[in-house]
């Protein structure tokens, strides 16, 4: 077996492969249902390999998967509903939980999309902690990807090493917010609170550790014979369909597209960051993996840029000054009748927001997050609408599963990184 | 930037450095085209429907949040009520346009539908609209006509209503508290 020639992978396909005409639902063929030997089997939503409860409907000829649709919506909690009986300053908590990994980008697309409409300037400090918080907390969400999809594969080992990483930089959220998930440190205006000084020496030990940390994973996977087989030339997406179906992130870059929206359209401060975007050609399981892998080290390299500019920034506002949206400091109660107003009338009955409405876009973990809010002026969104990768990289699922085996159903699902919290909302 | 070719345009609102084209529902499928074909919006982003039911009846009050609110000779300053600026019809149809390319820039495009009124299905110009616009029907009742596959994907097929209305009650599920009831 070990003398076995290396596998060269599968080219990606011509044209286009997207299921006609519904392009989400792989249909079987009349002729092949008419042999009597398709199978249609029912995969979850309870399995332990599907992410969540995600349910799949498999027509098996013999291994083959000739027929696929992917049913969803058994997480649905009415997030969206329910932000509209909030006021502004309360629904910040909702957009975290509908992912729970890669929570910071969320809470920071939807308090990125109220600051807008307020035309809320935030300070600098505030601005190199959110980008320093959302690129660990990419670290975060690629390490569970990573250590669950490899499981799923068979390298257990992969689980611990990457648990082992999380839970650094769960260390770390919890030094700086206190909470260890859903840590809703980021108000409109900039921070909760000031970060504290015992952050920096923890996170550039983190930074400088994460390299290594990396190394390690690759040394289990990247040479393993049964890894590549089960990875590399499956699961195919060509560039113009990832295109159509509108998959983004991690999936639309290991088809060979050239798009990260912090490059493309900078946010909070990466347009003074230096970083690559990995981009991977061949669209497949495998391509995805290395995306995941290199981004990893291209998010090290901006947690450590960040850190740079926020050593040099103790003593400076965290936080706009404007007490028409952000609480006064907890002090100021005791001897200032107007920041007790302030503060009385913030936390009852909210800030208004002008009306109007905005979609503010952001690279999440899982590529484009996308909030849509609109605003009828009052203390509470008239609409808050989510557009989530998860979401939409499920609707990718039957055209990569084209001509695929049931065993690499597995493989083909998990990369695309879904997290159904976020794809029911 | 001007998109005065698009077809069916009614209006071209600029706000918060973003642009809205809202057009004519009967022509959406020419307009989507267009934009795809000539503008090169080959990236559909997301379809967010909004129910505009109620937009209007409540004024509000108080300050607002900006440097601008705090001009206390504003009239909603002083606890005289402002209404919004009212809507043609219940519910507004968007969808967030992207061009992946060289040149990325983002657009939306704006239907406005009355209860009951279909939009056209836009599957066949952007095949990633399928779960998009089975989401809206699911849960805000935009009917889509031309969809290959138009039923609930978020919540149960035989579930009543859509939940996203401004209609629709808070806590509408009947809760069973216990064996008598």
């Amino acid at each position: 077996m070990a003398t076995a020639p290396a596998k060269t992978r599968a080219p990606i396909y011509e044209g286009t492969r997207i299921p006609h005409p519904i392009p989400t639902v792989l249909r079987v063929s009349d002729e092949l249902r008419a042999t009597g030997d398709v199978m249609t089997v029912n995969f979850g939503p309870n399995h332990p390999s599907t992410h969540g409860v995600l349910r799949l409907v498999v027509d098996l000829f013999g291994e083959d998967v000739v027929g696929l649709e992917a049913v969803v919506g058994y997480l649905h909690t009415g997030f969206e509903k329910n932000m509209e009986q909030k006021t502004w300053w309360k629904a910040i908590t909702y957009p975290e939980r509908i992912d729970y990994l890669s929570y910071q980008n969320n809470e920071l697309v939807f308090v990125l999309a109220i600051e807008q409409l307020l035309a809320l300037e935030t300070p600098p400090k505030a601005s190199w902690m959110r980008t320093c918080l959302c690129e660990l907390n990419r670290i975060h969400s690629h390490l569970v990807w990573l250590g669950t999809a490899a499981l799923e594969l068979g390298a257990i080992s992969m689980f611990w090493y990457c648990f082992r990483e999380r839970e650094q930089i769960l260390d770390l959220f919890e030094m700086v917010t206190g909470a260890r998930m859903h840590t809703r440190y980021f108000q409109a205006g900039g921070l909760a609170e000031d970060i504290p000084r015992g952050f920096y020496p923890e996170a550039r030990k983190f930074v400088e550790w994460m390299p290594h940390a990396v190394d390690d994973y690759e040394a289990l996977v990247d040479r393993n014979k049964i890894w590549l087989e089960r990875t590399q030339g499956l699961g195919l997406l060509s560039a113009d369909d990832a295109i159509a179906l509108g998959q983004s992130g991690p999936v639309l870059r290991a088809s060979g597209v050239d798009w990260d929206l912090r490059r493309v359209q900078p946010y909070l401060s990466y347009a003074d960051c230096e970083f690559r975007v990995p981009v991977h050609h061949e669209g497949d399981v495998y391509a995805r993996y290395r995306v995941h892998m290199e981004e990893m080290r291209e998010s090290t390299k901006i947690i450590a840029q960040c850190l740079d500019r926020l050593e040099g920034m103790e003593g400076e506002p965290w936080i706009a000054d404007d007490r028409k949206v952000v609480l006064p400091p907890r002090e100021e109660l005791h001897t200032s009748m107007e920041s007790l107003i302030h503060h009385f009338k913030i936390v009852t009955e909210g800030y208004r927001v002008p009306e109007g409405e905005i979609y503010v876009t952001v690279e999440s973990p899982r590529g484009e997050m996308g909030c849509y809010v609109v605003s009828d002026g009052g203390p509470k969104p008239w609409r808050v609408k989510f557009r989530a990768p998860s979401f939409v990289a499920l609707e990718a699922t039957a055209t990569c599963m084209t001509d695929a085996l049931i065993a690499d159903m597995i493989a083909v699902v998990g990369s695309l990184d879904t997290v159904m919290g976020e794809v029911d909302r | 930037m001007t998109y005065e070719g698009v077809p069916g345009l009614v209006e071209t609102v600029e706000a918060h450095g973003e642009t809205t084209l809202v057009v004519d529902p009967a022509r959406l499928i020419e307009a989507c085209t267009h934009l795809r074909d000539a503008e090169g919006f080959n990236f559909l982003s997301d379809i967010s429907a909004t129910d505009y039911l109620g937009w209007g009846s409540v004024g509000v009050s108080g300050y607002i949040g900006t440097a601008r609110g705090r001009d206390l000779n504003l009239p909603a300053t002083q606890g005289l009520q402002v209404l919004p600026q009212a809507k043609s019809k219940r519910f507004a149809v968007n969808y967030h346009l992207l061009s992946v390319s060289d040149r990325p820039r983002r657009v939306r495009l704006q239907a406005w539908v009355d209860d009951g009124e279909a939009v056209s299905s836009v599957v066949g110009v952007w095949p990633t609209a399928d779960w998009h616009e089975r989401e809206a029907w699911d849960l805000m009742g935009i009917p889509f006509d031309g969809h290959p596959n138009l039923k609930r994907i978020l919540l149960d097929d035989d579930w009543e209503g859509h939940p996203l209305r401004k209609d629709y009650p808070i806590g509408g599920e009947p809760v069973r508290f216990s064996e008598e009831e």
